[in-house]
Parts: structure tokens; C-alpha cells; sequence
């Protein structure tokens, strides 16, 4: 099993690498690249560098700091991290420091990871382009003009450009996969509850994850055995240690039965399918059993997910309003307070989609629309259920195209929407999706494979994955 | 039918809503201390002022109280969710309440009252409590404040609120209805039902009709502080509805407040009250559900409810009890001091002077009675009934009793309220009859008006020392000495 964090851990335990050294490479890295990308919005440096001596101190002292000693990981901007900014990418929360870390951010610092900075997403998460930042959009580092993928754009980037070996992002529609497939990366988004939410900024509590980006399936596998498992702070939290996936990654897919699903290749394009077709072939050739697959009630997910995501977010944004933290524009009286706020703290895409949820649960409209998006999103969960009874993981494209250009989307929400239409139905169902980049398209963008498995089939999940990694093309004229 | 006091041909239709504080130790969804009266927001913390990124966690001793509340309540016991409430305001930290909607916890049950009525429960749901908003300066109401300061301490506090069906027909009702439903709050551990403190409160929902008639529009009466405003109040909002009614005028449905000082309710109007709360699943909260187990360790965990431990207090009088006692009975159950009248009869106290002495001194002074020993109370009231010492010396030596403890024997003697020997006693009578022959002549005669006349005499000679039982007997043993 390969891995650049997997590698930089070993070293810098068994102390043939220092932390510091690990840091400095990485802070180094940042500064000379990330002015063109934008993947950060924060670099912490000074923190970094005296965490990484801490860690070399451990070292020194026999001790061992844990499994992702001196790993530079970067923290997508919705996770909190005590006194450190978090904002979502939102003028809303501008200057708010959370008092603190995320159960996610305690986990790393516990395993030895230094958080090296936290990145550009699109604000509060919602976006496929990290365009709707309040701090500018991220760039792709296989080609500046082009998006990331978002909302984990940031995080995407980061790793692509070979800022860090790791990243961290959250996943609601897509927000991990998509932008890993449009930066040539991996990104796993895992089973609902089994990575806790405590500290992760809200967009749609039913649908967000927390997941790994990384340049390897086998840096994912390191990632979520260090975040998984339960935390009681968290009602949602599975009640199960963390999934053992490290070992799953070189098991192979002798005799596993994989689904291709007919509605994850056919609407995608020519390049993208024709890739994903690749990787079943290279699937079966390693000894997996492969057969098509239609699942018509995809083709439904996106619908119900853009009903969901926005009633759940209504609600989970109420709180910006300027009394007790972030972005207070004053006025008479309180009411026209909290409207002055949200109005100048809020984003175009963040208004639209409190208002489209606002509406979706409204008296009146609840039941044409948030409760039949519910019995929708059941639905999609029956359609998966039907293809696990032949199938252990089921196969597809991540996105439907590859990294469009910057600004291509922008005016028109719907084109945009349309590229989580491939990564919603895992999040509707709760279960577990990893994106592999597997090759690219004639322009050397490259292209996602993405992976499912049923709700705990992590291991499996991980072995396909690694399976399609060694089977992954070379990609024309890619360089990052 | 209960007399309402509204005019003739007229009824009441009242439903009570009532919002009680859990008595848990820590918040609803976070570990903060539920506490009353501390410094503003020092109980907070990131999940109780909704800081970004924070999740809510049940408390599972508040599900313990509701499902208490509900047992008491004869309620249904069922799965329940949560839901959101959605509305903007400041002392509500995430902007939406955390509240049971179609699917609550009781559901269902009634609650009989000490006059034999029974009043529906419709469903008692557990939902957290919002933050505290004061308004400084200017006028300090919502439109005149120059500013407004919020307190958090309070947001996050587990309640539960229980919805009466609306049975009820008259403000006296509605008063004893609060009142029995406080009892029994108490008696499950569930709360101190104080509600000078808020943990106890009231809404009232009033509409009047004609005798016979379909029910009339609603007002729903906020601000309802002591029992005496509940009164109050809905007897002045049906007034008001009736005159309305009667003047050819329609009743709006709004909410209104009640306003002490002057008497009256007041239209908040609160624009049409067209709020659109947009309720939906909690999504950060799994679905409760309490498992026959739990519902029976719930259940054999309660003692005995307000109305059997009144029924025990009348088996112990014997016979049938006064409107004095019944009273007496009411209230000494529903300030929670019956087991002091309990424990004192058992270790062979006089009932009747039991439940008079618990109801009037001991509840005077309620704060000391966890502090009242039950042995040196029945001996005190032995020495009471016994003539050892008066009513006056008795309450005294109880007032010492509750203050620092002790022996009501040795106390007494401190006093200086032993007994007068009965020689003494003799003395002092026969100086009293020498001093006042006509009343004696009278008394003799048999006229008993001035028999307490010559007991006073005797107690004032006596400086308070003699027991009026004695006295009578000296006064009753020379009088048929004299007839002979």
C-alpha cells in the first residue's frame, strides 16, 4: 500500500524525517504556489511549526506521537478550530473564532497531524466551484481557468497541488467527491454517523459528512480510521469504533460482485464514461465479477436533494443573525438587525437556498414539497437496497464531466446543481462513496471512478477503490 | 354545574396550557448546570447558545421526569421525536426551538381534581426553554428600550409542557386544575413548581358560549404568574368576551397579555399571530424511544400521587374531615408536608392537631420543615393534647422546635411553660372567682358566655402558665362544688 502520509508518518516516527522538516516543506509549498490556487484562506504557520517540534520532541523522548505523526493536513474552513477563524467562507463570519475543535480536528492533532491551514470552500458548502467564497474562488491546479469542483475546493486543491499529503472536507451532496475528481485526487465520503459532526458548521445535518482527500486510496483508509468512530457528543453518531479499512485497500476484488450503474455512465460524457467503462474492464480483469445495473430512481435524487439540503439549511443558517457571534450591521431595532445582517452577510447562493428550503416548509407546501423530497429520498434508498441484493459495491462516474471553466456556471444555478447528480444518491442513502481518479479526458483534466457500497461496507468500498487506483491510467499531459 | 359568575346563559371554555421546569441537574441537550438565579451566562456553553458546528445530546433524566409526569398524568407512553421550531428572536440561541410536534412523549391522559372533576390531558411534550431578555432604559418595554440585555443561563433548560383538553369551565376550576397539576409536579420529583420563578407557567386559552352552543374563537391569555392572576384574569377575559359578544361584536383570536396592576388582559398584536413555524424533523436527534423496561422502572419509581395521599390523611382523621380540614388536607399535600403529619401519627400523635399544626405553623415556616424531627413533633403534640401546655405555649415551642430543634419538653421549660402544679393552679382560680363574683355568679348559674371570660382572668393571673383544659376542669369541679 502506498501513500505519501502513510510514508511521512513512518519516517518521521521511526525518526528519519523530522516534523519541523515535514512543515517547512509544506509551508514552503504553499507559499510559493498557493497565491495562483487559493486553497487557503488561512495558513498556520507559527502553530504548525511549534506543533511539529512538540512531535519531534515525542520522537526524541522514544515516545510515539501516533499514526499521522508530523502529517500536514489541511482543514476545509467549516470545521472549527479553537481560536483559530472559521467562516465558512462567509462575511457572516468574519472574525468569529470558535471556542472549540471539532471532534474531527481533535482526532487528527490526538494521531500526531498538524493542521497546517484552513481552506476556500464554497460558502457554507454550498456550491460544486468554490466560486461562491466571499474570499474569491479556488483554482484548478491542472488549469488555473478552470474550477476546482467545490465546496471542498480548497481542500482538493490543496492536495492536488501537492500542498499537503491530506486533506479534510464535508460532503453533503458531492462536496468531497466532485472536486476530488476534478482535481485528480481521492475523496471519500464515508457510511452517515460514522464520522462525527461536532464542530462541523451545519449546511444539511441529515446529508453532511466528514471525509478524507488524499493523493492515495491508502492515505483516505489512514485518514478514516483516525477520524471514524463514535463520539457521544454527536446523537447521530453510530455507535461502532471506526472501520477497519487500512487492510482492505490491497485485498483485491477476487469474486466481488460489482454493479455498473447504467444512470452514473450514460449521463455523463463520452470521455468520462468511456473512462469509468475502462475501470470496470480493469476491475473484471483483476478478478471482480461486473455487470450493468439500472437504477432509474437516481435520476430522481438530485430533485429531492436541492427540496432536503435547502429546508435543512433554512433552519441551520436561522442562527447567523448577528446577536451573539460574526457580522452585526446595526439598525433600530433587532428585526431590522437580523435582516440588515443576513443581507450583507450572506452570499447570493446561501439567500437562494434559504429561501427555496424556507419555502419548501412552509405551511401550505410541506407536503408537495419537503415531505415528498422525503419519500423521494426512501425511494432512492429502495433502489440501492434492490442492487446490493446482487451486488457488494456498485460502480460509476463521479461527475459528469470533467473541471469546467471558471465562471461557465456561475449564472445559471441549475447547470451548476446538475454536477452533484451523480454523487447525491449515496448521500440521500447514507452509504459510504470514494471518487479514484482514474486517468482523463483528451485535455489531460482528469477524471473520477467513484466507488459505493452499502451503509458499513467501508472495507469493501476500500478494497474496490484500491483495485481501480492500481489499475488507473497514466493521464495525457497531467503534471500536478 | 359549577356557578362560573359569568352572566346568565352564558358558559366558559378554558384550556390550560402549562410550562413546567424540569428539577434536572444539567440542561436539556448539554452537561451546563440548570440552575436558577446565577450570574447571566455563566451556565453556557457552545451547544446551549447554539454556537456554530454544535449538536444537541438528550438528557436522559429529563426523559425520566416527562415520562414521570406522563405515568402521573395516566398518560400514553410512546415513541416520540423531535422537532424545530422555527422563529427569529434574541433569547432563542439557534432561532429555532427544539420541541415535540406530532409525535410527543405523553399523550392522552387526565387529571382528576380534589372536587372530583376530571380534566382531560391531550399531551404533555418536552421541549427546551429560550434565554431571558431584559430591556434597559427608555420606557423598558420591547418598542421604547434604549437597549436589550440577554441572559442564556435559562436557554436550554428541559420543560414540559402539558396541554389540558379544554374541559375546563370556570376560573376556579382552572385554579384548582393548576393547583392539583403543581401537587402532583412536586410529589413526581418532576419540579419545584415555584412559579414566582418561572418554573411553573401558565397560559390560559378562554372562549365563552351560549349554553349548547358550538364553541366560540379563543383568546389565549400569557403572563399568568400566581394562581391569583390565573383567576383573575379569566374571569376578566370571559367578562370581556361576553360583553363583546353581547354588544353584537365578534372576539378576534389572538393572544393576549395579562396585566396585573390593572386588572385587564391586552391584545399583544402580534400581527394577525400568522406565524408559519415551519416544523420539521430535528435531524441532529434519533428517535426516543423508551422500552417497556424503562417505562416500568419509571413507574415503580413513583410514589404515591397527590390524591391517594389526601385519601390517607382522611383515613387517618377518621370520619368525615371539616372544610377546615379539607383545606388543611389540600394544602399540606400540596406544599409536600404531609409526610410529617403522616410520620407523627404513627408515633401516636392526635390527627386532627397533626394536620392543623403542619397546615397552619409548620407550613408558616416551610423552609425548616425537611429539619423537623418526627419524634420530638408527636411529642409536642402529645404534651399539647395531653393539657401539658396550652395552644399558645405549643405553638411556640413548635416555632422553637422548627428554628433549632431540640426537645419540645426542654424547650417548654426554657420557656418557663411548665405546667402549674395543680395546687397552684387551684390558687390562682379561686383569686380570680374571689375578684369577679358576678361573672362567677353567672358562670355558676350556668350561663357559659363567661366561661371564657374567667379562663382568660385565670390565664393573664397565671401569666400564661395554666392550660386552659386544666382550667376548665378547676372551674367546672368548683362549679358543681358550689351547686351542692
Amino acid at each position: 500500500m502506498n501513500g505519501a502520509a502513510i510514508a511521512l508518518a513512518a519516517a518521521v516516527r521511526s525518526g528519519t524525517r523530522s516534523a519541523r522538516e515535514s512543515v517547512e516543506e509544506s509551508l514552503q509549498k504553499i507559499a510559493t504556489g498557493d497565491h495562483e490556487i487559493h486553497a487557503f484562506l488561512e495558513v498556520l504557520a507559527d502553530q504548525a511549526l511549534e506543533r511539529a517540534d512538540e512531535i519531534d520532541r515525542v520522537v526524541a523522548s522514544g515516545s510515539d506521537p501516533g499514526p499521522l505523526a508530523g502529517v500536514p493536513v489541511a482543514l476545509k474552513d467549516n470545521l472549527c478550530t479553537t481560536g483559530i477563524p472559521t467562516t465558512c467562507s462567509s462575511k457572516i463570519l468574519e472574525g468569529w473564532r470558535p471556542p472549540y475543535d471539532a471532534t474531527v480536528v481533535e482526532r487528527l492533532r490526538a494521531a500526531g497531524a498538524i493542521p497546517i491551514g484552513k481552506t476556500n470552500m464554497d460558502e457554507f458548502a454550498m456550491g460544486s466551484s468554490t466560486e461562491n467564497s466571499c474570499s474569491g474562488p479556488t483554482r484548478n491546479p491542472h488549469d488555473h481557468d478552470r474550477v476546482p469542483g467545490g465546496s471542498s475546493g480548497g481542500s482538493a486543491a490543496a492536495v492536488a497541488a501537492g500542498f499537503v499529503p491530506v486533506a479534510l472536507g464535508s460532503d453533503t451532496g458531492g462536496s468531497i467527491r466532485q472536486p476530488a475528481a476534478l482535481c485528480g485526487v481521492v475523496g471519500m465520503k464515508p457510511t452517515y454517523g460514522v464520522v462525527s459532526r461536532y464542530g462541523l458548521i451545519a449546511f444539511a445535518s441529515s446529508l453532511d459528512q466528514i471525509g478524507p482527500l488524499s493523493a492515495t486510496v491508502g492515505d483516505a483508509a489512514l485518514m478514516l480510521e483516525v477520524i471514524g468512530g463514535h463520539d457521544r457528543r454527536d446523537s447521530t453518531s453510530l455507535d461502532a469504533p471506526a472501520p477497519d479499512v487500512l487492510s482492505a485497500v490491497d485485498a483485491g476484488v477476487e469474486g466481488k460482485r460489482i454493479g455498473l450503474v447504467t444512470e452514473l455512465v450514460e449521463d455523463t460524457a463520452p470521455e468520462v464514461a468511456a473512462r469509468v467503462r475502462e475501470a470496470a474492464e480493469a476491475l473484471e480483469s483483476a478478478g471482480a465479477l461486473v455487470e450493468e445495473i439500472s437504477i432509474p430512481q437516481f435520476r430522481y435524487g438530485l430533485a429531492a436533494y436541492y427540496l432536503i439540503a435547502p429546508a435543512e439549511a433554512s433552519s441551520n443558517l436561522a442562527r447567523f443573525d448577528g446577536v451573539r457571534f460574526g457580522l452585526r450591521v446595526d439598525a433600530p431595532d433587532v428585526a431590522a438587525m437580523n435582516v440588515a445582517t443576513r443581507t450583507a452577510g450572506f452570499g447570493a447562493e446561501v439567500k437562494r437556498r434559504i429561501m427555496l428550503g424556507t419555502y419548501a416548509l412552509s405551511a401550505g407546501y410541506y407536503d408537495a414539497y419537503y415531505a415528498k423530497a422525503q419519500r423521494v429520498r426512501t425511494l432512492v434508498a429502495d433502489g440501492f437496497a434492490h442492487a446490493y441484493l446482487r451486488f457488494d459495491a456498485l460502480l460509476g462516474a463521479t461527475t459528469p464531466t470533467t473541471a469546467f471553466g471558471i465562471g461557465d456556471r456561475t449564472e445559471d444555478p441549475l447547470a451548476m446543481y446538475l454536477s452533484d447528480s451523480c454523487t447525491v444518491p449515496a448521500n440521500l442513502a447514507g452509504h459510504p462513496a470514494i471518487s479514484v481518479p482514474f486517468g482523463g479526458d483528451e485535455m489531460g483534466l482528469p477524471v473520477g471512478v467513484q466507488v459505493m457500497a452499502p451503509a458499513l461496507g467501508e472495507p469493501t468500498l476500500f478494497a474496490v477503490a484500491g483495485a481501480v487506483e492500481r489499475a488507473a491510467p497514466a493521464r495525457a499531459g497531467g503534471t500536478a | 354545574m359549577t356557578d362560573t359568575g359569568l352572566a346568565q346563559g352564558w358558559e366558559m371554555v378554558i384550556g390550560l396550557e402549562v410550562h413546567c421546569e424540569l428539577a434536572t441537574r444539567t440542561k436539556l441537550f448539554c452537561g451546563c448546570p440548570n440552575a436558577f438565579g446565577d450570574e447571566p451566562n455563566t451556565n453556557v456553553c457552545p451547544v446551549c447558545l447554539g454556537l456554530p458546528g454544535s449538536l444537541p445530546v438528550l438528557n436522559r433524566h429529563a426523559v425520566e421526569l416527562a415520562m414521570r409526569i406522563g405515568t402521573a398524568l395516566h398518560c400514553e407512553i410512546r415513541p416520540s421525536t423531535f422537532h424545530r421550531k422555527n422563529y427569529f428572536y434574541p433569547d432563542m440561541p439557534k432561532d429555532f426551538q427544539i420541541s415535540q410536534y406530532d409525535a410527543p412523549i405523553n399523550t392522552g391522559g387526565r387529571l382528576e381534581l380534589p372536587d372530583g372533576s376530571t380534566v382531560g390531558i391531550e399531551r404533555a411534550h418536552l421541549e427546551e426553554d429560550t434565554g431571558k431578555t431584559t430591556h434597559i432604559g427608555g420606557t423598558g418595554r420591547i418598542g421604547g428600550a434604549d437597549y436589550a440585555l440577554v441572559d442564556y443561563n435559562r436557554a436550554g433548560v428541559p420543560l414540559v409542557e402539558i396541554v389540558s383538553a379544554p374541559d375546563v369551565r370556570s376560573a376556579a376550576q382552572a385554579r384548582a386544575y393548576a393547583g392539583e397539576l403543581r401537587s402532583i409536579l412536586i410529589a413526581t420529583g418532576a419540579s419545584d413548581g415555584r412559579m414566582e420563578e418561572g418554573s411553573m407557567r401558565v397560559d390560559a386559552n378562554v372562549s365563552v358560549r351560549r349554553h349548547g352552543e358550538p364553541l366560540g374563537t379563543r383568546c389565549e391569555i400569557k403572563n399568568l404568574n400566581s394562581m391569583r392572576s390565573l383567576l383573575r384574569a379569566i374571569t376578566f377575559e370571559a367578562d370581556r368576551q361576553v360583553a363583546q359578544l353581547e354588544s353584537g361584536e365578534r372576539i378576534v383570536q389572538e393572544t393576549r397579555h395579562w396585566d396585573e396592576g390593572e386588572g385587564r388582559t391586552l391584545s399583544m398584536r402580534s400581527k394577525e399571530e400568522a406565524n408559519d413555524y415551519r416544523y420539521f424533523p430535528e435531524p441532529d436527534l434519533v428517535a426516543l424511544v423508551p422500552d417497556s423496561r424503562w417505562q416500568a422502572d419509571v413507574a415503580a419509581s413513583l410514589g404515591p400521587l397527590p390524591a391517594a395521599r389526601r385519601a390517607i390523611l382522611v383515613g387517618l382523621l377518621g370520619g368525615e374531615p371539616s372544610p377546615a380540614q379539607i383545606d388543611q388536607i389540600r394544602s399540606v399535600v400540596a406544599s409536600d408536608l404531609d409526610a410529617i403529619v403522616t410520620s407523627a401519627c404513627e408515633l401516636g400523635a392526635p390527627p386532627a392537631l397533626a394536620l392543623a399544626r403542619t397546615a397552619n405553623e409548620v407550613a408558616a415556616n416551610a423552609d425548616r420543615a425537611a429539619s423537623l424531627d418526627a419524634g420530638s413533633f408527636a411529642k409536642l403534640l402529645a404534651l399539647e393534647s395531653g393539657g401539658e401546655l396550652s395552644a399558645t405555649q405549643a405553638k411556640e415551642v413548635l416555632a422553637g422546635l422548627l428554628a433549632n430543634g431540640g426537645d419540645p419538653a426542654e424547650i417548654a421549660k426554657t420557656l418557663g411553660f411548665e405546667s402549674m402544679r395543680a395546687d397552684d393552679l387551684a390558687a390562682v382560680v379561686a383569686g380570680v372567682i374571689d375578684a369577679h363574683p358576678g361573672e362567677w355568679e353567672k358562670f355558676a348559674d350556668g350561663d357559659p358566655k363567661v366561661a371564657g371570660f374567667l379562663t382568660g382572668q385565670v390565664m393573664k393571673a397565671s401569666g400564661g402558665k395554666a392550660n386552659g383544659k386544666a382550667v376548665a376542669a378547676e372551674l367546672a369541679r368548683l362549679r358543681s362544688g358550689a351547686g351542692t
